[in-house]
């Protein structure tokens, strides 16, 4: 199961460690980290994001761990997706490693590529692919599909974007 | 109009598909008398227009004059300046000078030609407000579908937040061909060409120039921008595969080449099927969001000889009935 969780971590070196340690060897996988630097707390702690893959047996013994190294839990839930868009990509999407595309939207923590139907013509013409994105919010919604606009210009791919839903019938 | 006024004269500075087309509506009109008309190789004064009709499809010269379109336009006494000569959006011309040596000569200017207005839209409104005179334009943006006289006139208790709309049947013809048929793009183009609906070249069309040239229309016209085309983000239809469109209609979903005027931007977007902008074939087609009346949506020819002149037509008697 997919967690996502929020955590507050003294300013001190070597925090982290506190955190994936235990998620490590209770067999998680972290797929997203994000440290907000920026929005450090009146308690002189810094909150982090996190997104990991998990068992959902082993929650409770992981948070007994994280209270054991003095790890402030503000909030732990499964990832809900909320919001879903589609996108269709046109180009060398295999030659310039689709891996690495959707990895840049699932290592968000706040978006992943849900389903991603791909049809490969000749081997020297253009594939074309039909993504769909899911992600916990619009903001992140958006956000995701600038980061994939971006990698999608790098490697020269061609996004075709969905039309802005203006609460339109059917849009 | 059966009261004894004198007709209303106009001239008509262009004979291609579009100037053919008004020539043939007016024929009609009782209260309108064509004074001239000029092609690219001359000027009938006082034409029978069946008669020039005729020899335009013949093959032959229509002049009957050594004056200049510029002299008609200049000298000939009328009131009413139909400007159809084809599109350029470099320089504009020949339509620009035709277009500001009528205003600057007084007389009311309706165009079908975009070329005038996406390089010197302000100045031309400038010029026709100075002169008192009127200069419109329906047939610019999406031929015979009514938008803007509709936006102007209509839909003047609210006001416009946004318009966006597929505004070139070409592309439009393209997309919806490919996926209907199982097409790829190269196949469906030279088809396009051969039945007329797309040029020997296509570039102006496919590219997304012309879509992008009613998006500075209509952004001119109703955001108050003074913009040209350079400042339209403009991607066209050139790469979408047949195998993209496939992917998205068994989602439910077709391609638009869309112009957004609010974005100022021109880009293919994915659209779900049930959208009201998923009309096919040639079909033009308008969403204009606005802040009370809510969305509103038009479609209809976006091209062709008399559904264009129609348009055309349509501002000459508004702005006949305006006068009276």
């Amino acid at each position: 199961m997919r967690i996502s969780m929020d955590l507050e971590l003294r300013d001190t070196p070597g925090q982290l460690m506190h955190v994936l340690a235990p998620i490590s060897n209770l067999g998680g996988n972290v797929t997203s980290i994000l440290h907000h630097h920026d929005k450090k707390t009146a308690r002189n702690t810094v909150p982090v994001s996190l997104v990991f893959e998990m068992d959902e047996q082993k929650l409770e013994e992981l948070q007994q761990k994280l209270d054991e190294n003095d790890v402030l839990i503000v909030r732990m839930g499964k990832m809900r997706l909320r919001t879903k868009t589609h996108v269709l990509l046109i180009g060398h999407i295999i030659h310039t490693d689709l891996r690495e595309t959707i990895d840049a939207i699932d290592g968000t923590g706040f978006a992943e590529v849900q389903d991603l139907s791909l049809s490969m013509p000749a081997i020297d013409s253009p594939s074309s692919a039909f993504v769909t994105i899911m992600a916990t919010g619009v903001e992140e919604l958006k956000q995701s599909v600038e980061i994939l606009k971006d990698i999608a210009q790098r490697k020269d791919l061609h996004v075709i974007e969905p039309i802005d839903d203006r609460g339109v019938a059917g849009g | 109009m059966q009261n004894k006024t004198p007709p209303v004269k106009l001239s008509i500075i262009g004979f291609g598909a579009v100037g053919q087309g008004v020539a043939a509506l007016v024929q009609k009109v009782p209260q309108l008398k064509v004074v001239a008309v000029a092609d690219s190789k001359g000027v009938a004064l006082m034409p029978d227009l069946e008669d020039v009709l005729a020899r335009k499809k013949a093959g032959q010269p229509i002049a009957n004059s050594d004056l200049t379109a510029l002299d008609v336009i200049r000298t000939v006494a009328h009131d009413v300046v139909v400007e159809v000569t084809p599109t350029n959006v470099v320089d504009g011309e020949p339509g620009l000078t035709h277009v500001r040596e009528a205003l600057r000569s007084r007389r009311n200017v309706v165009t079908s030609n975009k070329g005038p207005l996406v390089v010197a839209f302000n100045e031309l409104n400038k010029l026709a407000r100075a002169s008192g005179v009127a200069l419109r334009y329906e047939a610019t943006v999406g031929g015979a579908m009514p938008i803007i006289n509709l936006i102007r006139d209509t839909l003047v208790g609210t006001r416009v937040l946004d318009i966006r709309g597929v505004l070139n049947g070409t592309c439009n013809y393209i997309l919806t061909r490919m996926v209907e048929e199982g097409l790829d793009y190269d196949q469906v183009l030279s088809e396009a060409q051969d039945m007329g609906i797309a040029e020997a070249d296509p570039t102006y069309d496919v590219t997304g120039i012309d879509t992008a040239c009613k998006v500075v229309i209509l952004a001119n016209a109703f955001f108050g921008r003074k913009i040209t085309f350079k400042d339209i983000n403009v991607v066209g239809i050139e790469r979408i595969t047949l195998d993209a469109l496939q992917l998205a209609r068994q989602r439910g979903y077709v391609v638009k080449l869309i112009g957004d005027v609010k974005e100022l931007s021109v880009s293919p977007k994915l659209i779900s099927v049930r959208h009201p902008l998923n009309v096919s074939g040639t079909l033009n087609a308008a969403s204009i969001l606005t802040e009370t009346a809510g969305e509103i949506t038009v479609t209809g020819k976006g091209a062709g000889s008399v559904e264009t002149a129609s348009a055309v037509l349509g501002d000459v008697l508004s702005i006949i009935q305006q006068r009276h």
